[in-house]
């Protein structure tokens, strides 16, 4: 058993940590409270290669391993969330599903612009009306005279609004399948098609500077040939989708907790009371104690997830078990960051408080904590509830 | 274009480095990094060099030294050099100077050799122009930017007041400032690359040079901190401030 990084993958987190401090921890603050994504920020991040990591490189990908993904999404989140899930989101739902079930021309068109960080791609699942039950979705596309006409709408949608976002991939309803079933299938809208409009951004609790918008097709066509897989496998393709972005957002938990831990640990040697640091206090110690104790705990879980991911083993309940963990203990060490800076803690300028928005939802997106644990139980091969 | 970068391993750039009993920077068994400063004279020599230029970099130092040479090839430098050579622990300025410019030497067909300002661990900002004077080769200093047209080199060299613009033929020794450029952080690409690239590693007799070449002719003797600068005093009274002033610049003999 070895748990050392290569010495590729320690020089390459360090590369990260170094542009996620220099360059992205000065702006976080500002970003945060002009709630909006800095685009030039976006194209560093291109030029890093980080938007190909996982591809290869004959699209423009950079050919590295999940795992090694999983540690590009942690260091900026140890920094800062928007920039984290503007990375997981470009990757892991913009980009993934064209590579993972794209034709080779779909491939040239958008995968290798969207591994330069050139654009930004999105996909859109949730709608109004419903998340997690994907086998409520409403939108329908149908075909006439070649092209698909798409209606309805889609519901916070990362990475969808931005003045470089290239494409949105929908999952809309296509048909009727066996026992009347609905028959999902995923379409490619590119930007800027008629009939497809981009709503107002959302007044999020967290991840302010993060692109996230409510998307509506009224008649909207495009060429049957941007169907994207087989018709009819939607579900099942954004189900894979899913397993991967939650190994990423565990990878984000463990980030932000990383983050959390750090900046207490600060904290607690620089304020003084009763004339000594507060961490000379037991009450203090034990909170960051703790934390880290979660931290290294959920990076473990979500290393050992992408890892299986790597070797082409199921990974469904581990990434379900490290997306639950990571993003619990996230929101649980940015409250006790809080707590520990006081009424510092309440204020903007310090970073926890900003984790401390972030966190929540962690807890949601990706399939929420109760879905994590439905995965798990299911694993365990414990009975429907309420079948 | 063919450039060579001069390079340093230094330790704890964003600490306080430690020094050893000798007086000397502690060297080994430290956390370290390419030095910030050469960060950008990496990045200027991969822009000048285009798509079929060489940029070869150069650095002396001990075996963690390695680690600068790596980081400018994870960035795109082609080649490394290491001077690495017990004989040369402590070597002074004019010391260090001779190895590089013998390694300079050998690099046939280089057309310019970059260097930082000054080390951000030692600071005296003398080597470059020593390796020029060495090389018997032109030297510009503190260039904000760097151009080569039609085999002339422009450069514009900052100055407290703006800039000059100078020219002068090829090759030549230029140092390049923080303001030149904005270095590109290595992709994981590069880094996998870094490990491929050619690396040579030399000892002081694979220069040529003797050991009486390489005899360190300073010592450093001791070591003291910097007196900490006292508090400054603050004058709130409007009506007493101008008085206290012209008090104070009398006393300090400024007026």
């Amino acid at each position: 058993m070895d748990f050392d990084l290569t010495e590729e993958q320690q020089e390459f987190r360090k590369a990260v940590r170094e542009f996620s401090e220099e360059v992205i921890a000065p702006r976080a603050e500002q970003m945060d409270r002009d709630e909006e994504l800095p685009l030039d920020i976006v194209k560093q991040m291109g030029q890093m290669g980080l938007f190909g990591l996982p591809f290869p490189e004959e699209y423009g990908g950079q050919g590295a391993d999940f795992l090694t993904f999983c540690i590009a999404v942690e260091e900026l989140a140890r920094i800062d969330s928007s920039m984290a899930i503007t990375l997981e989101a470009g990757v892991g739902l913009g980009a993934n599903p064209i590579y993972a079930d794209g034709t080779e021309e779909q491939k040239r068109r958008w995968l290798a612009p969207m591994c330069r960080g050139e654009i930004l791609g999105a996909f859109g699942l949730t709608e109004p009306g419903g998340g997690s039950d994907a086998g409520s979705t409403k939108t329908t596309a149908r075909l006439d005279g070649g092209e698909w006409v798409i209606n309805g709408s889609k519901a916070f949608i990362t990475n969808s609004g931005t003045d470089i976002t290239g494409l949105v991939t929908i999952t809309a309803v296509t048909g009727e399948g066996d026992g009347g079933h609905k028959e999902i299938s995923a379409i490619i809208v590119p930007t800027g098609t008629a009939g497809f409009d981009v709503g107002k951004s959302y007044r999020k609790v967290g991840w302010h500077g993060s692109d996230t918008h409510e998307l509506s097709f009224n008649d909207c066509r495009v060429p049957e040939a941007n169907l994207l897989g087989e018709k009819g496998k939607g579900f099942a393709q954004f189900l894979r989708t899913l397993d991967d972005g939650r190994v990423a957002v565990a990878a984000l938990g463990t980030g932000l907790a990383q983050g959390c831990l750090e900046e207490s640990l600060k904290y607690a040697g620089q304020r003084h009371a009763f004339n000594r640091p507060i961490g000379a206090f037991q009450a203090i110690q034990f909170k960051i104690a703790d934390m880290r104790v979660a931290v290294e705990t959920a990076r473990l879980a979500t290393y050992q997830a992408a890892w299986l991911k790597d070797q082409g083993r199921p990974y469904k309940a581990q990434a379900a078990l490290a997306k639950l963990y990571a993003s619990e203990i996230a929101v649980t060490c940015a409250r006790e960051a809080v707590q520990i800076h006081g009424g510092y803690g309440f204020m903007e300028e310090f970073p926890v408080a900003r984790h401390y928005r972030d966190s929540k939802v962690l807890e949601i997106g990706e399939g929420t904590s109760e879905i994590m644990r439905w995965i798990i139980a299911r694993d365990l091969g414990l009975p429907e509830s309420n079948a | 274009m063919n450039i060579v970068v001069l390079v340093k391993y230094i330790p704890n750039p964003e600490g306080t480095p430690e020094m050893g009993p000798d007086h000397r920077l502690k060297r080994e068994g430290v956390e370290g990094a390419l030095d910030p400063g050469d960060e950008h004279s990496v990045e200027a020599a991969l822009q000048l060099a285009g798509s079929d230029g060489e940029v070869t970099l150069v650095t002396m130092g001990p075996e963690a030294a390695v680690g600068a040479l790596r980081r400018g090839l994870s960035m795109g430098g082609h080649k490394g050099v290491h001077v690495l050579d017990d004989s040369l622990k402590g070597a002074d300025v004019l010391v260090t100077a001779r190895v590089l410019a013998a390694v300079v030497k050998r690099q046939a067909g280089f057309d310019l050799v970059l260097a930082g300002v000054e080390s951000t661990d030692g600071y005296t900002g003398t080597l470059p122009m020593a390796v020029a004077e060495l090389l018997d080769l032109p030297n510009v200093t503190f260039a904000r930017k760097v151009e080569v047209a039609d085999g002339t080199l422009k450069v514009e060299r900052q100055t407290e007041a703006g800039y000059d613009e100078v020219e002068c033929p090829l090759p030549a020794v230029v140092t390049v400032t923080a303001g030149a450029n904005e270095p590109r952080y290595p992709t994981l690409k590069g880094i996998m690359q870094a490990k491929q690239k050619p690396m040579d590693t030399l000892s002081v007799s694979d220069l040529g040079l003797s050991a009486e070449d390489v005899k360190a002719t300073q010592e450093v003797m001791g070591l003291e901190p910097v007196a900490a600068k006292e508090a400054g005093e603050v004058i709130e009274d409007p009506e007493e401030a101008p008085g206290r002033v012209v008090e104070f610049l009398t006393k300090a003999k400024v007026i």
